[in-house]
C-alpha cells in the first residue's frame, strides 16, 4: 500500500468574491506523476496556489498524513513542498548560480550540512545552466529560464514538487526536454503535480490524470485511458461543434 | 575664494556627506527589502546621540523603558498571532518569549549599567544596543501587517512613526540639547587643512561599514536572502524565505546604522530631540539620487548633498536648504521616468 | 418629509448664523475659526488626495503663499484685502500649475516625495527672505472690513469663514456629481480605463491639483487677516503632514470626512494638550505621539476614516429618475452592415528580441463578430493593446474606418468610435452602476469644472445620465442602476463595462475575455447580447478562452500561437483544423 503524499478533499478557493474552484478533491501516491489538465481558465493555476499557501482555501488539504491548512506559505516550503510557479518568479538580477544557491534555503535552515552538494545534481542534470552559472536570471531564454525554475525547486530536496504549466511559451524541442526531465526526477523518488495547457505531453508522462474544467474536476483516470478519451477534446475545443453539427 | 577655503569646505563638505552616505545607505536598504521609505531612520540618529549623552550623565535614558513597553507590546502581539493560527498554548508563549528576549535582556543591562559610570566606549556600545533593538519592533508594530500595502501606505505610516518617535523624543530627552565628548581629541594638520580625530574616526567607520554591507550583501547566503526578497517576494517565500524575518533584519540593521550615526556627529553639534528629521531627510535625498536602488550611487549623492550644503552654506547660508530641497526635484522626476510606469490598481 | 438637497444646504448655512448667535464662549468660538481654516484646506486634500489619489505633503506651503501675498501687499502696498485675494490666488495659481507640471508626471510614491521637496524649499525660501521678514514674518496686517464692519475676528469672521467653508463643501459635492467628477473619480483606476474612456489623465490631475492649492490660498488669505501677523511655522512640512493626517482620520474619500476631521483632531489636540502634561508631569507638546499613533491605527484598522462609519449607518438617497424628457445625444453616422470597420495590417510587437505579435493581419466588418483565440502565451492581450493604443507599434498599421489610427493615443482612438472592455474589470466600487456606465459618455459631453460647481451643466447631465440609462435598459441591467458598483457580483459587472462602451456610440467594440468568470446562464445571456448588438450592426472583436461561447456566437475566428496567425476561418473550420488542435492540445513535432 502506497503512502499518499498529498490528498485534497473538497478544495474551494478564488479571489476575492469570486469562487474558482468549487471543491476539488485530489490523491498523490508517492512516488507518482499526477497531471492536471484542462482548458485555460479552469483554475489550474488557481488549484497549485492554494494548495502551496499563496492563496486562502477552504476543504482539506493533508501532505504526508499532516493537515496544512492552518500553515503558512513559508512552512509548508518548510515541509519539503516545492513549487515552480508559471511566471518562474525568478530574481532576475541576481547570477544563475546565486539562484539555485537561494533555493537551497531550506536545507540550510535544516542544518544540512551538505547542501552545497545538491548544486553538482542540478548542473548534471541542466548542463546549460552550469555554462551560465554567472549570467544574470533575467538574461536567459525562455527555455533556460524554466530549467533554472525546476532546478532551483530542486535545491531544496522536496518531497512534493508541483510545477505550474512547465511548458508555457516553449518551443517543442524544449518542451520534450523538460518533460524527459520530469521522467527522469520520477526516478529519484519525488512525487511530482504537474499542471499542463499541453495535455499530450503531459499524458504520456503521468501515471495518473484530472480533467479540471470550470473549477471542477470534469474526469479523472489513468493517464493512457484519458488520453484517447474523446471528451477530452471536446472540453479543449468546444462542445458547440456538435450544436454545429447538429 | 582661495584654495585654502576651498579645502575646508570640501573636508566640511565631506565630513557630513559620510553621516549622510551612512544614512542613504540606510534608507536604500530598508526601502530595497521591505519597500518602506522610512522617514523617522533620522530619529534613530538622535535617540543614538540623545541616549548616550544620557548614560554620560548616570542615569537610565528613557528610550531603555521604552524598548521594554514595545517588546511587551510586540510579545503580546506575537503570542496572540501563534494562538491563532495553531491553537497550541506552549507554541504561542514561546514565541512571545522568541520576541521579547533580546529586549529584556540589554534593557536590564542597561538598568544595572547606567549608575555605573563606565567607560565611554561600554557606554557608546549599550548605546548601539540599545537603539539598534528598537529596529525590529519598529517593524513589528507598524509595519508588519502592512506588507502587501502600497509603498505609498507605506510612507504615511512612517510619517505617524515620525511623529511618534519625536514626540517621545521630547519627553524623554527634554528640549535641551546635549553634545557628547569627543571618542579621539587627537588633530592632524594637512597644510591649511585641520582634521579632528573626530572625522577620521568618521570616515573610518562609514568606510567600513560600506564595506560591511557590501560584503554582507554580496557574499552570504543571508544576504543575498534578503536582497532576493526585494528582487521578488513571492520568489522568496517560495524559497522559505519568511518577508516577516527579512523585514526585521533590515530594520535592526537601519537602527544599527543610525545609533552609529547617532554616536558619530554626537561630538560635532548639539543633539536636540528633533534634530533627527533634517539630518535623516539628507541621508534621504542621497537614496533618491541613488534611485533608492543603488548604494554606491547614493554614498556619491550623499557627498554631492553635504558639499553643495557645505559651499551653500558659506555662500548663501540662509538659503542652503532652499537649494538643496530644489535640486532634488529634477531628479525624482528623472528617476520616476527611468523607474517606468506600473499601474498602481 | 424628506428636504430636497437645496433645502438641507440653506438649513446648514443658515445653522452657521444660529451659531454665532448662541452664548458660545469665546474661546470656542476661535477654535471653531481655526477649525474652517484647516477644513478649507483639507476640502482640497479631499479632492487631490482622497479621490484623486495623489498624496500631497506640501499644501501648507500654498497656504503660506496666499497668507504672504496678501500680508505683503495689504501691509506694504496699502491695497485692500479685498483686492489682495486675487493677487494671490493668481499667484498661487502660477505656482499650482508650474510645480503640477513638474510633479504629476511622477508616479507612484515618487510624487509624495516630490511635494515634500517642494514643500520644504517654499517654506525655508518664505523663511528667509528679507522681504518677507524672514522667521519673524509680516506684523500689523490689516483686518476684513465690510464698508465699516470688522468680519476679520470673532464671530463675525465666524459666519464668514464657515459660510466660505459651507460653499466650498458644497461647490465640491456639485463636482463630483457630474461628468467632471466622474473623470476625476476614474483617475485612482489606473490610467488606462480613464484613457480609454477619453480623459486626459494629466490634464485632470493637473486640474484638481490647481483646485486644492487654490482652496488652501484662500485659507490661507482668511488666515493672514484673521490673525493679522504672518510667520512661517503654520506653512511648513509639520503642518503639511497635518493636514494629510486629518483628512486620513476623518476619511479623505468624502467631503464631509474634511469638516469632521479637522474638528475632531483640533478637539483631541486642545485636550491632549491639557491632559498629558498633568499625566506625565512635565510641560511640552506630547500630543504628536498619540495623532502618530492614531495615524498608523487608522491606517490599520480603519483605512476609510471616519465619516465611512457615517456612512454605513446613513444610506446615500437613491438618485430620482428625472431624465425622460432630457434631450438625446447626437449620435455618429455608423458604417452600413458589411463595411470594413477595423483593418489591422502586418502589425507587430517587439520587446528587445522578444517579438510578441508577429505581423498579424486581419480585418472586422459592421455587423460581424470576430473571435481572436490561441493558447497562453499567444500574444492575443498584446494584439489587442495594440489596437487600442495601449502599446505601441512596433511596425504595421491599423484602420479604423479607412483611417489610420496606429500610433495615436488611447483617448484619440475612443473618440473616433472605438470601445473596449478590460480582462480584469475595471470600474469605480463606490460610484453607482448608472454613473460608471454615464463615464463611457464622458465624450459626449462638454460642460467642465466650472459648470459643474455652479450647477450651470444639468441639462447636459440629464442627457448623459438618459443615455446611461438607456445602454443599461438595452442589455437588461436597469433595474440595477442605482446599485453600488462595487456591490455587484462578476457577471454584472461584466455586463457593466459592456453598457459603458456602448454609452460612447462607438462603431467597434472590444471584448476582453468577457465571459472570464461568468456562470453559464450568465455566459447565455452575454451571448443574446451579442447576437443583438451584430443584428444592429455593431463590430466586434472577442477574445476569448470559453471555447463553447466563441464557437457559438461569432462568425469568423482567428487564432494565434506564438505571437503568429495560425489560421482563420469559420467556427466550423477551426473546430476541424488539425494544426488548431495541435496547437491546443499539445504536439508531437
Amino acid at each position: 500500500m502506497t503512502e499518499t503524499v498529498l490528498s485534497v478533499k473538497g478544495l474551494r478557493a478564488g479571489y476575492g468574491r469570486a469562487e474558482v474552484l468549487h471543491g476539488i478533491d485530489l490523491q498523490a501516491p508517492k512516488g507518482s506523476v499526477i497531471t492536471v489538465i484542462g482548458p485555460n481558465g479552469a483554475g489550474k493555476s488557481t488549484f497549485l496556489n492554494a494548495l502551496m499557501g499563496i492563496l486562502p482555501a477552504q476543504g482539506q488539504i493533508e501532505f504526508q498524513g499532516q493537515p496544512i491548512s492552518a500553515l503558512s506559505l513559508e512552512e509548508r516550503v518548510m515541509l519539503g513542498i516545492a513549487l515552480v510557479p508559471e511566471k518562474r518568479e525568478l530574481f532576475g538580477t541576481m547570477p544563475v548560480e546565486d539562484n539555485l544557491v537561494l533555493g537551497a534555503f531550506r536545507q540550510v535552515r535544516l542544518r544540512n550540512p551538505k547542501w552545497r552538494a545538491q548544486i553538482d545534481v542540478v548542473y548534471a542534470l541542466f548542463p546549460r545552466l552550469k555554462e551560465r552559472r554567472t549570467q544574470l536570471a533575467g538574461t536567459l531564454s525562455g527555455g533556460e529560464r524554466q530549467m533554472l525554475a525546476v532546478g532551483r525547486a530542486l535545491m531544496s530536496h522536496p518531497t512534493l514538487l508541483m510545477l505550474d504549466e512547465p511548458s508555457l511559451g516553449l518551443a517543442p524541442l524544449v518542451v520534450r526536454e523538460i518533460f524527459r526531465t520530469v521522467e527522469n526526477l520520477r526516478k529519484t523518488g519525488v512525487t511530482i503535480l504537474l499542471v499542463e495547457q499541453n495535455a499530450r505531453a503531459a499524458l504520456e508522462t503521468a501515471d495518473y490524470g484530472y480533467v479540471l474544467e470550470m473549477g471542477e474536476v470534469a474526469l479523472n483516470g489513468a493517464a493512457s485511458d484519458l488520453a484517447t478519451d474523446p471528451r477530452v477534446i471536446d472540453t479543449y475545443l468546444g462542445a458547440a461543434r456538435k450544436k454545429a453539427e447538429a | 575664494m582661495d584654495l585654502s577655503i576651498v579645502s575646508i569646505l570640501l573636508l566640511d563638505g565631506m565630513t557630513n556627506g559620510a553621516v549622510y552616505a551612512l544614512l542613504g545607505l540606510a534608507t536604500v536598504l530598508v526601502f530595497a527589502v521591505t519597500r518602506v521609505i522610512f522617514i523617522p531612520q533620522g530619529e534613530f540618529v538622535a535617540y543614538g546621540a540623545l541616549t548616550l549623552a544620557i548614560f554620560q550623565t548616570g542615569k537610565v535614558p528613557g528610550t531603555v523603558w521604552l524598548l521594554l513597553l514595545m517588546a511587551v507590546l510586540a510579545a503580546v502581539l506575537d503570542t496572540r498571532l501563534t494562538w491563532q493560527h495553531t491553537r497550541n498554548a506552549p507554541k504561542a508563549l514561546k514565541a512571545g518569549a522568541m520576541t521579547l528576549l533580546v529586549p529584556a535582556v540589554v534593557a536590564v543591562l542597561s538598568i544595572w549599567a547606567a549608575p555605573q559610570q563606565f567607560p565611554l566606549l561600554v557606554q557608546a556600545l549599550l548605546t548601539v544596543a540599545v537603539v539598534t533593538a528598537f529596529g525590529p519592533l519598529v517593524y513589528r508594530l507598524a509595519y508588519q501587517s502592512l506588507a502587501d500595502a502600497s509603498s505609498l501606505v507605506l510612507l504615511i505610516v512612517s510619517v505617524g512613526v515620525h511623529f511618534a518617535m519625536t514626540g517621545l523624543g521630547l519627553l524623554f530627552f527634554g528640549a535641551e540639547g546635549f553634545r557628547n565628548p569627543s571618542f579621539w581629541d587627537a588633530r592632524f594638520s594637512f597644510g591649511a587643512l585641520n582634521l579632528s580625530g573626530q572625522a577620521v574616526i568618521i570616515f573610518g567607520v562609514s568606510l567600513a561599514l560600506i564595506v560591511l554591507l557590501w560584503q554582507f550583501f554580496e557574499h552570504t547566503l543571508y544576504g543575498k536572502a534578503l536582497r532576493a526578497t526585494a528582487v521578488n517576494r513571492l520568489g522568496a517565500r517560495l524559497m522559505g524565505i519568511s518577508s516577516h524575518g527579512a523585514g526585521q533584519a533590515t530594520f535592526a540593521m537601519a537602527a544599527l546604522i543610525g545609533a552609529l550615526s547617532g554616536l558619530l556627529i554626537g561630538p560635532t553639534t548639539t543633539v536636540f530631540y528633533d534634530s533627527g528629521f533634517l539630518i535623516g531627510l539628507k541621508g534621504f535625498v542621497a537614496a533618491v539620487i541613488g534611485g533608492l536602488a543603488s548604494y554606491p550611487t547614493a554614498a556619491v549623492g550623499a557627498l554631492f548633498v553635504g558639499i553643495v550644503e557645505a559651499f551653500g552654506s558659506f555662500w548663501a547660508s540662509a538659503f542652503k536648504e532652499v537649494i538643496v530641497f530644489t535640486l532634488i526635484l529634477p531628479i525624482l522626476l528623472w528617476r520616476s521616468m527611468a523607474g517606468g510606469h506600473t499601474e498602481e490598481h | 418629509m424628506k428636504l430636497t438637497e437645496n433645502t438641507q444646504r440653506i438649513a446648514l448655512l443658515a445653522s452657521v448664523v444660529v451659531l454665532a448667535v448662541l452664548p458660545l464662549p469665546d474661546f470656542w468660538i476661535t477654535q471653531l475659526n481655526y477649525i474652517a481654516l484647516y477644513s478649507l484646506v483639507i476640502l482640497g486634500l479631499v479632492l487631490l488626495t482622497g479621490i484623486g489619489g495623489l498624496t500631497s505633503f506640501g499644501q501648507a506651503a500654498f497656504v503660506g503663499v496666499g497668507a504672504y501675498t496678501s500680508a505683503y501687499l495689504t501691509v506694504n502696498m496699502g491695497f485692500s484685502p479685498w483686492v489682495t485675494v486675487f493677487a494671490g490666488l493668481a499667484i498661487t495659481a502660477v505656482s499650482a500649475l508650474v510645480l503640477g507640471w513638474l510633479t504629476l508626471r511622477m508616479s507612484g510614491h515618487y510624487l509624495p516625495l516630490a511635494t515634500i521637496a517642494w514643500g520644504l524649499s517654499l517654506y525655508y525660501l518664505m523663511g528667509n527672505l528679507d522681504a518677507l521678514g524672514k522667521y519673524d514674518g509680516i506684523l500689523g496686517v490689516p483686518t476684513l472690513k465690510l464698508m465699516d464692519w470688522d468680519i476679520g475676528q470673532g464671530r463675525p469672521f465666524f459666519v464668514f469663514a464657515w459660510s466660505m467653508v459651507l460653499l466650498g463643501a458644497f461647490a465640491l459635492l456639485n463636482l463630483l456629481d457630474s461628468r467632471t467628477g466622474r473623470a476625476i473619480r476614474a483617475l485612482r483606476t489606473g490610467s488606462q480605463m480613464a484613457e480609454a474612456m477619453g480623459v486626459d489623465t494629466l490634464r485632470y490631475k493637473i486640474g484638481i491639483f490647481l483646485i486644492a492649492a487654490l482652496f488652501a490660498s484662500l485659507s490661507g488669505w482668511l488666515l493672514a487677516h484673521f490673525q493679522r501677523a504672518v510667520n512661517p511655522s503654520p506653512f511648513g512640512l509639520k503642518m503639511g503632514i497635518e493636514y494629510l493626517f486629518m483628512a486620513v482620520l476623518g476619511g479623505a474619500g468624502y467631503v464631509w470626512g474634511a469638516l469632521s476631521g479637522a474638528l475632531v483632531t483640533k478637539l483631541l489636540e486642545d485636550q491632549l494638550q491639557v491632559l498629558l502634561p498633568k499625566l506625565i508631569g512635565t510641560s511640552g507638546s506630547y500630543e504628536i505621539i498619540v495623532f502618530g499613533i492614531v495615524l498608523v491605527l487608522v491606517l490599520k484598522y480603519l483605512p476609510e476614516g471616519m465619516w465611512s462609519l457615517v456612512g454605513r449607518w446613513l444610506p446615500k438617497p437613491q438618485r430620482i429618475n428625472n431624465w425622460q424628457n432630457a434631450a438625446a445625444l447626437p449620435e455618429r453616422t455608423k458604417p452600413a452592415i458589411g463595411d470594413t470597420v477595423l483593418e489591422v495590417q502586418a502589425i507587430r510587437k517587439q520587446f528587445g528580441g522578444l517579438v510578441a505579435v508577429n505581423d498579424i493581419g486581419f480585418s472586422i466588418q459592421a455587423g460581424q463578430i470576430v473571435g481572436l483565440i490561441g493558447p497562453n502565451g499567444a500574444g492575443k492581450s498584446t494584439t489587442f493593446n495594440l489596437i487600442t493604443g495601449v502599446l505601441g507599434l512596433t511596425s504595421g498599421t491599423v484602420k479604423f474606418r479607412g483611417e489610420v489610427v496606429s500610433g495615436r493615443p488611447s483617448r484619440e482612438i475612443a473618440r473616433r468610435g472605438v470601445s473596449r472592455t478590460f480582462q480584469h474589470v475595471k470600474m469605480i466600487p463606490e460610484m453607482t452602476v448608472l454613473e460608471n456606465v454615464a463615464l463611457g459618455a464622458q465624450l459626449r459631453g462638454h460642460k467642465g469644472a466650472l459648470s459643474s460647481m455652479l450647477r450651470l451643466d444639468r441639462a447636459e447631465e440629464q442627457s448623459l445620465l438618459r443615455e446611461a440609462a438607456r445602454q443599461l435598459e438595452r442589455i437588461g441591467m436597469g433595474s440595477q442602476m442605482h446599485e453600488l458598483a462595487g456591490n455587484l457580483a462578476m457577471g454584472p459587472q461584466r455586463l457593466l463595462e459592456i453598457a459603458r462602451a456602448l454609452c460612447s456610440d462607438p462603431a467597434l467594440l472590444l471584448l476582453d475575455e468577457p465571459a472570464a468568470g461568468l456562470r453559464p446562464m450568465e455566459k447565455l445571456a452575454l451571448a443574446g447580447v451579442l447576437r443583438r448588438l451584430r443584428c444592429g450592426g455593431m463590430g466586434i472583436l472577442l477574445v476569448e478562452h470559453d471555447m463553447d461561447l466563441v464557437m457559438d456566437v461569432t462568425d469568423h475566428i482567428v487564432v494565434m500561437e506564438f505571437g503568429t496567425k495560425l489560421m482563420e476561418g469559420t467556427p466550423e473550420e477551426v473546430q476541424q483544423s488539425p494544426k488548431v488542435r495541435a496547437a491546443y492540445l499539445g504536439t508531437e513535432h
